[in-house]
């Protein structure tokens, strides 16, 4: 996030909010919530989403596009705002570059083209571009309904298109804020659990960078950047991965495509000449992935260990011990694996390891364990009397102007046609959790969503001869599962919707792998699918 | 009955709350009123979200393969099992055969050391999350 999630809560009736993709009450309640009291206050609220949510219902503006057309309906509230000299001429010329080409892309966009292409009326377009170009601070908020698409990159830079567009960046109230799906994404970016930079983004191949990170763990490092997940998947089913020490995640249920997923991890060798793989699996419980690994190590628990998380605001915040661990917590199990793996690794407690990263990682130097103590503190904090940073871009973008990139709307990999008539999208639920496998183990949160089922609309499901918890099976290219029927208006006509928290229906044995070419994040928001009624 | 503050473990909203813990188990999640994200709030992720901490589920100890199944092992024999296969890996097929997924539900300290681990000791760059899933 570009901005603070408190500032929620200073939002008037002159303020903005548009969410574009974002299922905010379900997975991100808090900030769901103060959407929802701001809205109360009068501050206008915005919507793109497919599915009728929460906030779609309680919007001023709800725009109904179809999955996979944002970038259509972003170019159609540009237009709008270009042709109606609703942008911020000022802003533009002070702090943007490449505004030409912008308008030129835009302005093939008439609201009528872009409400062909989402199916959204052409005078609802206009009016949220008027709303939203007319207030005077405008927030743009947005989850995985963005980056999970082939053109998750151009969905994220029309969003900022827009932003830029009408000044809303670098103030309070305004910028293109990102919703974090998993409590410390953050902060494994931030540490650097990406294969081409290490702790605070600095990049590998930068010989500089690489010369301090050398002289600080006292090796020589690779300078060439490494794999992303889909390409260790695809090594592995090739033979060019060997070995995959998998950290508290279950690909076997969160990654697209599961069978294919299975396929690449699976011991089972085909070829003579190839060895077998070798996969160590750290976690709780014994996972669709565990299952299937070489060596499982028993994980511990946020109750069982100290250390801190970083929000999506970048607030880092101290998790602290509760409870006597099962096992050991992860840090020492690390530190144990370096020593036994002939390194030195001897770190009193996780604050040793925080305070060797804070000399490496630039934005985290002025946070220690003692300020803490105080509450979080929002990076960047360069030193250690600096307060920390809730708004980024104040003054100028961190890259020096804001840079206009136009994008043309493309569609997604995978479309509707005769033998997978609908469209399917996926999402999670308020009382779940990504796989499920902590959720599911709480009472509480099992009791209130224990089974999982297709959301169709009543149209289709008449069509199909479906009624509401029917048994049906649900088919795309790659994988079938049978589930119950939820006839409901919340799915458009033609569009149906599952999540991936359920072990018995796991929703990604039927997502598509296809990812965005840059960011790699597969198209988990589009596939084509097939419903039929399932036999009893 | 003891008290400890502490971050929920599930979205990224990051919000702050004391788990209440009687006779070594998590009994009740409150949420903290004096800090600058959730102001007293807490979803019901936050406020029931903690059973499984103690499910009879939780692996407890580590399991090596052995002829197919997984057996329950010592700390040192993993260790070693995984310590011998990298190894043998890294030499017949260089560093970057070997790979590691990170955990955007671990915390900093875990990440920092995984990716350490990955770069400084196996000598790859593989290490990635799912930050993009
Ligand atoms: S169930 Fe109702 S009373 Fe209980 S915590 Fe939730 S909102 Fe409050
Ligand atoms: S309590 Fe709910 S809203 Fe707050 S961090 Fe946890 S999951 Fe997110």
């Amino acid at each position: 996030m570009t901005n603070a999630i408190l500032e929620l809560k200073e939002f008037t009736v002159r303020d903005a909010i548009f969410a574009i993709g974002t299922n905010a009450t379900d997975c991100h309640p808090l900030i769901g919530v103060y959407m929802l009291e701001a809205h109360a206050r009068g501050t206008k609220l915005i919507v793109a989403d497919p599915r009728r949510t929460e906030l779609a219902k309680h919007a001023d503006i709800w725009l109904r596009h179809r999955p996979g057309t944002d970038v259509a309906l972003l170019n159609g509230m540009m237009h709008v705002i270009l042709t109606e000299s609703l942008m911020d001429r000022d802003f533009i010329a002070a702090r943007t570059e490449n505004f030409d080409a912008l308008r030129e892309t835009v302005l093939a966009y008439p609201p009528e083209r872009a409400s062909a292409i989402t199916h959204v009326p052409a005078d609802k377009i206009a009016a949220a571009a008027r709303m939203f170009a007319r207030a005077e601070n405008a927030a743009t908020y947005y989850t995985m309904g963005i980056t999970q698409h082939v053109t998750g990159v151009d969905n994220v830079l029309s969003v900022s298109n827009l932003a830029l567009l009408t000044g809303n960046l670098g103030k309070p109230k305004a910028g293109v804020n990102p919703l974090r799906g998993q409590n410390n994404v953050q902060g494994a970016c931030d540490m650097g659990a990406l294969p081409n930079v290490f702790p605070a983004y600095q990049p590998v191949t930068d010989d500089k960078i690489r010369e301090k990170f050398e002289k600080a763990w006292g090796v020589p490092l690779s300078g060439k950047p490494g794999l992303t997940i889909p390409d260790v998947l695809h090594g592995l089913e090739h033979g060019s991965v060997k070995a995959l020490f998998i950290f508290g995640e279950n690909p076997m249920r969160s990654d697209p495509d599961i069978n294919h997923v299975k396929h690449c991890m699976e011991n089972v060798d085909f070829s003579p000449l190839k060895e077998a793989r070798f996969i160590v699996v750290q976690d709780l419980f014994l996972t669709e992935t565990a299952e299937i690994a070489d060596v499982v190590l028993p994980g511990a628990s946020f109750a069982e260990k100290d250390g801190t998380f970083s929000n999506t605001e970048r607030r880092v915040q101290r998790v602290r011990q509760a409870v006597a661990p099962v096992g050991k917590p992860d840090w020492l199990i690390l530190t144990e694996l370096m020593r036994a793996m002939g390194t030195k690794a001897d770190y009193a407690g996780p604050e040793a390891v925080f305070d060797e990263m804070r000399t490496l990682a630039p934005s985290y130097a002025g946070i220690s364990y003692a300020r803490l103590e105080q509450g979080g503190i929002p990076w960047p904090c360069p030193n250690e009397s600096h307060p920390g940073t809730p708004i980024l871009h104040v003054g100028k973008c961190n890259r020096g102007p804001g840079l206009f990139c136009a994008v043309d709307f493309k569609p997604p990999a995978e479309n509707p046609d005769e033998s997978y008539p609908l469209i399917l999208t996926t999402g999670r639920v308020a009382a779940h959790y990504h796989t499920g496998t902590m959720t599911r183990r709480c009472w509480g949160l099992d009791a209130a969503h224990p089974e999982e089922s297709l959301e169709i609309h009543p149209e289709d499901a008449a069509r199909l001869g479906i009624a509401h918890d029917d048994p049906i099976r649900v088919t795309t290219r790659r994988g079938t599962l049978t589930t119950k029927a939820n006839v409901t208006t919340r799915v458009p006509v033609g569009t149906t919707f599952i999540s991936f928290h359920f072990s018995e229906t796991p929703g990604n044995i039927l997502t598509n792998s296809a990812a965005d070419p840059i960011s790699k994040t597969p198209e988990y928001k589009v596939c084509a699918v097939r419903v039929e009624r399932a036999r009893a | 009955m003891e008290s400890v503050v502490t971050t929920c473990p599930y979205c990224g909203c990051g919000c702050s709350f004391t788990l209440n813990v009687e006779g070594g188990e998590i009994v009740s999640a409150v949420p903290q009123v004096d800090n600058v994200v959730n102001l007293g709030r807490l979803c019901l992720k936050g406020r029931f979200g903690f059973d499984f901490v103690h499910h009879k589920d939780r692996l407890r100890t580590p399991l090596v393969r052995r002829n197919g199944t997984l057996e329950e092992a010592t700390w040192d024999e993993a260790y070693g099992v995984i310590a011998e296969r990298f190894a043998d890996i890294r030499k017949k097929h260089g560093p970057d055969a070997i790979a590691a997924f990170s955990s955007a539900r671990c915390t900093n300290e875990e990440n920092y050391l995984l990716q350490k681990l990955m770069r400084a000791v196996v000598g790859t760059n593989n290490i990635d999350h799912c930050a993009r899933l």
